[in-house]
């Protein structure tokens, strides 16, 4: 176990894979310097700017050649500097990346990493704050993972490098500096494998990436007030791991769904209704989600808070749950 | 080379006429009157070498040796086709000759094959990899990155557009901002050549030197081959043509294949009119067997749709 943040995690997990296996190789804006947020900090001094390869901004060429060159062999690490940023790259990565598999009769893969930084993070306003897990959860042919620990970061970024899938990877900016411990090693966290964060006999909260932190946190608020939360962390929204979400709601009877994504359409929708279509009679009250309103991200700190779920809404959705 | 260009004919009449009756689906683009294009780049290339398409694709995976029995398999929607009936006109590929796939979104492929050329760079084989996409495509964002991206990183690369001076029903004089195409290149630094498409011998030349560069590690170069579709953009019947009568009866006359003919012909000892039809009545039979070998093919079973949505 070596103790280090949840960007030190990623960039060991790319590192130890490019050490591994020569045809690994990352591209993107400014790696060379290290990447917007230092997650590839030392890189080219180990690998060259071959493999650490400075794009020019140009999206969808640079997820384009990323596809061709996967076709061709290699396993690209592609970096889309914000998630925001990447929807100047959608066609390559649905229309093409998504599907050359399936529409060429299984002739080809298309093994990549889309890494998208993702998230709300210091007032950085409406296109650089956006969190679209659930859009990629949509497209048939695409992996989607979000981890949230350090720990995550590294397993799930490592065999995200070795699946022959396109893997769309959130990484949250907020966590870029939390510091967790991580395995030494060889580190691989297979997809659709959910996490327990806290066990719980009352209710079933459901989370991923940064909101998972809200939900441990509010679990442990309602813990002083007798009530037990079970939190799981899903890991991967594609696949989701559905048996371990079922085992948790057959004992609690109950289940929050909560997301830093906005609500309407998002990813707890599709766990509330697969819970209500299997699980009906085991329900105790009906599902219940938190997740962002239908409003773009402000600047302004205090409206950015509003379209942010905190610990307190998670707190008073349990009591109503568990009043009624 | 006459042969490749009669057959993607022949193979594409067939296609139409089975299409229009029904027994091949969602829709045809014909490259017919453009195989002066597919030909001359492809005969200047090596198997190894990959290409990438269009929507209007069958004359490139004819061009770089794709088997018609698994082409017309896939038109007709059968298990055997190129992508077991997954695919359609649309997304045929052969990846063990190189054609990495037509493909339905305009410009899709561009930055596709330029990654390839990008992978054919890091293998140092001297292997090369080219682009094909028509006018409407250079107006698209994908170009212009991915040639900005090929000429910065010198990869070896063709990029081939086929003027056919119609983006589906707009003239292409309407909404290029330059008279040519190939003028775009200066943008890039890397030259741009204009080429009568429809002279194979001078897309060959066009072509063999542009490899050479590639090869030799000089970059990428983009050529414009003007020519022009016989047909309208699909082979739907309720598809209009608003293309100006005038235009396109002067382009019937500077037909590829009957200019290629009359040049062999015109040469003592080249192509007699025997041999001419006798080479016409095997593509035809090999167009006839490739109907058949489809129509004997099964539909793929539904119990395979799920197949290759992952790799596990």
């Amino acid at each position: 176990m070596t103790v280090m943040t949840y960007a030190e995690a990623g960039m060991t997990a790319l590192a130890e894979e490019m050490r591994r296996d020569p045809l690994v190789w990352a591209v993107g804006e400014d790696l060379g310097r290290g990447g917007v947020f230092g997650q590839y900090k030392g890189l080219v001094e180990e690998f060259g700017p071959e493999r650490i390869s400075d794009a020019p901004i140009s999206e969808s060429a640079i997820m384009g050649a990323s596809v061709g060159a996967a076709m061709a062999g290699t396993r690209p690490v592609v970096e889309m500097r914000f998630a925001d940023f990447a929807l100047c790259a959608v066609d390559e990565l649905v229309n093409q990346a998504a599907k050359a598999r399936y529409m060429l009769g299984g002739q080809t893969k298309v093994p990549m990493v889309i890494r998208e930084p993702m998230g709300m993070w210091r007032s950085s306003a409406a296109q650089h704050s956006q969190s679209l897990e659930s859009w990629y959860t949509h497209i048939p042919g695409l992996v989607v993972a979000v981890p949230s620990t350090p720990a995550d970061n590294k397993g799930l970024l490592k065999a995200a490098i070795r699946a022959d899938d396109p893997v769309v990877y959130f990484e949250h900016k907020n966590l870029w500096g939390m510091e967790g411990e991580v395995p030494d090693g060889d580190l691989l966290i297979p997809f659709g494998r959910a996490r327990i964060e806290r066990e719980g006999r009352d209710i079933t909260i459901v989370s991923w990436s940064s909101q998972l932190h809200t939900a441990s946190r509010a679990s442990g608020i309602l813990e002083k007030q007798d009530i037990s939360a079970e939190v799981i962390d899903l890991r991967t929204l594609w696949p989701w791991d559905r048996d371990a979400v079922f085992a948790s709601v057959e004992k609690t009877g109950r289940l929050l769904i909560t997301h830093e994504s906005v609500s309407v359409g998002g990813f707890g929708a599709e766990i509330a209704a697969t819970v209500s279509e299997y699980l009906f009679k085991a329900l105790k009250s009906p599902v219940r989600r938190r997740a962002a309103p239908r409003i773009p991200i402000s600047y302004a700190p205090l409206l950015e808070d509003v379209v942010r779920v905190s610990e307190a809404q998670i707190v008073e959705t349990v009591l109503e749950m568990m009043s009624s | 080379m006459l042969r490749l260009m009669q057959t993607i004919r022949r193979f594409e009449e067939r296609a139409s006429t089975d299409y229009v009756a029904g027994d091949i689906y969602g829709t045809v683009h014909c490259y017919i009157g453009e195989e002066a294009v597919a030909v001359g780049v492809c005969s200047a290339l090596n198997r190894d070498d990959q290409i990438i398409s269009t929507h209007r694709g069958h004359g490139h995976c004819i061009a770089k040796g794709a088997d018609l029995n698994r082409m017309m398999a896939e038109l007709y929607g059968r298990e055997t086709g190129y992508c077991k009936g997954k695919g359609g006109s649309m997304h045929i590929a052969d990846f063990d000759i190189g054609m990495l796939g037509a493909n339905g979104i305009v410009a899709g492929g561009i930055s596709i094959i330029t990654g390839a050329g990008l992978a054919a760079q890091i293998e140092g084989k001297g292997r090369v990899a080219v682009s094909f996409f028509g006018d409407g495509a250079s107006c698209a964002g994908p170009f212009h990155e991915s040639l900005n991206i090929a000429a910065a990183w010198k990869l070896p690369m063709v990029y081939v557009c086929e003027n056919n001076l119609w983006a589906v029903n707009t003239a292409a004089s309407t909404t290029l901002a330059v008279q040519d195409v190939a003028a775009r290149a200066a943008g890039y630094g890397i030259p741009g050549i204009v080429v009568d498409g429809n002279d194979i011998f001078a897309v060959h030349a066009a072509t063999t030197e542009a490899v050479a560069r590639a090869r030799a590690g000089d970059g990428p170069t983009l050529i414009e081959c003007k020519t022009y579709r016989h047909r309208r953009h699909t082979e739907r019947p309720s598809q209009p043509d608003v293309r100006p009568q005038a235009e396109i009866d002067a382009w019937m006359k500077k037909d590829p294949i009957d200019r290629l003919v009359d040049h062999l012909q015109a040469q003592q000892g080249q192509l007699s009119v025997e041999e001419w039809q006798a080479m016409d009545a095997e593509i035809l039979q090999q167009v006839e067997d490739s109907v058949s070998f489809a129509k004997a093919s099964a539909f793929p079973s539904p119990d395979r749709v799920t197949d290759d949505v992952f790799a596990a």
